[in-house]
């Protein structure tokens, strides 16, 4: 599982029918001190996350069993809001949040 | 599995229901000499570990699920073990 960022939303009007009714949406990576690291990726979402929320998100096989007993065909889910980290040397890091605006 | 240290700790109020009750570790990949491997990823707890313990992490999904003890789970990386001591041997790596 790894720290990301939403940084945006995937419309896709068609696409496999076991893909239909899930959000899709677009995640930035962020490394431990919560800067942005590697490129953007998109994953299916199982928490209802909104624009500039962090997040953690699962990658392989176990994406699609987050939506159990669907079986989308995923391969990076969202399955968690992150509220703060708390980190050993550092003051807890709160989120870069930016006014929630939710799809 | 990877070596790794934990360097800190999510807190998280929604989540996957699978995830509740299970610490959510941020690791730190390491590489033999200590220096960091790649970017630090998230890991449920399985063995009750702190921040700077060195440990012991599989980037797995079915080991990770049944080391947490939850099977048809989204977990992909778990923390398994407590890490005390890497012994290499001299003149074979």
């Amino acid at each position: 599982m790894q720290l990301g960022r939403v940084v945006g939303c995937v419309w896709a009007t068609v696409k496999n029918a076991n893909l239909e009714g899930y959000r899709l949406l677009l995640v930035q990576p962020l490394a431990a001190d919560l800067r942005d690291t590697g490129k953007r990726l998109v994953c299916t979402d199982w928490t209802g996350a909104g624009a500039g929320e962090m997040i953690y998100w699962v990658r392989g096989r176990e994406a699609s069993i987050a939506f159990l007993p669907g079986q989308p065909a995923s391969d990076a889910t969202i399955v968690g809001i992150v509220d703060s980290v708390h980190r050993a040397a550092n003051k807890p890091a709160k989120p870069a949040r930016q006014p929630a605006e939710r799809h | 599995m990877l070596i790794a240290r934990v360097i800190g700790e999510l807190v998280a109020t929604y989540k996957h229901p699978s995830h509740e009750g299970c610490k959510i570790l941020l690791v730190q990949p390491l590489n033999l000499d200590g220096s960091n491997r790649g970017d630090a990823v998230v890991a449920l707890d399985a063995v009750d570990a702190g921040v700077g313990d060195q440990v012991l992490v599989t980037t797995e999904g079915f080991s990770a699920m049944t080391a947490v003890g939850r099977t048809q789970s989204p977990i992909d990386m778990a923390v398994i073990g407590f890490i005390d001591h890497v012994e290499l041997v001299p003149g074979v790596s």
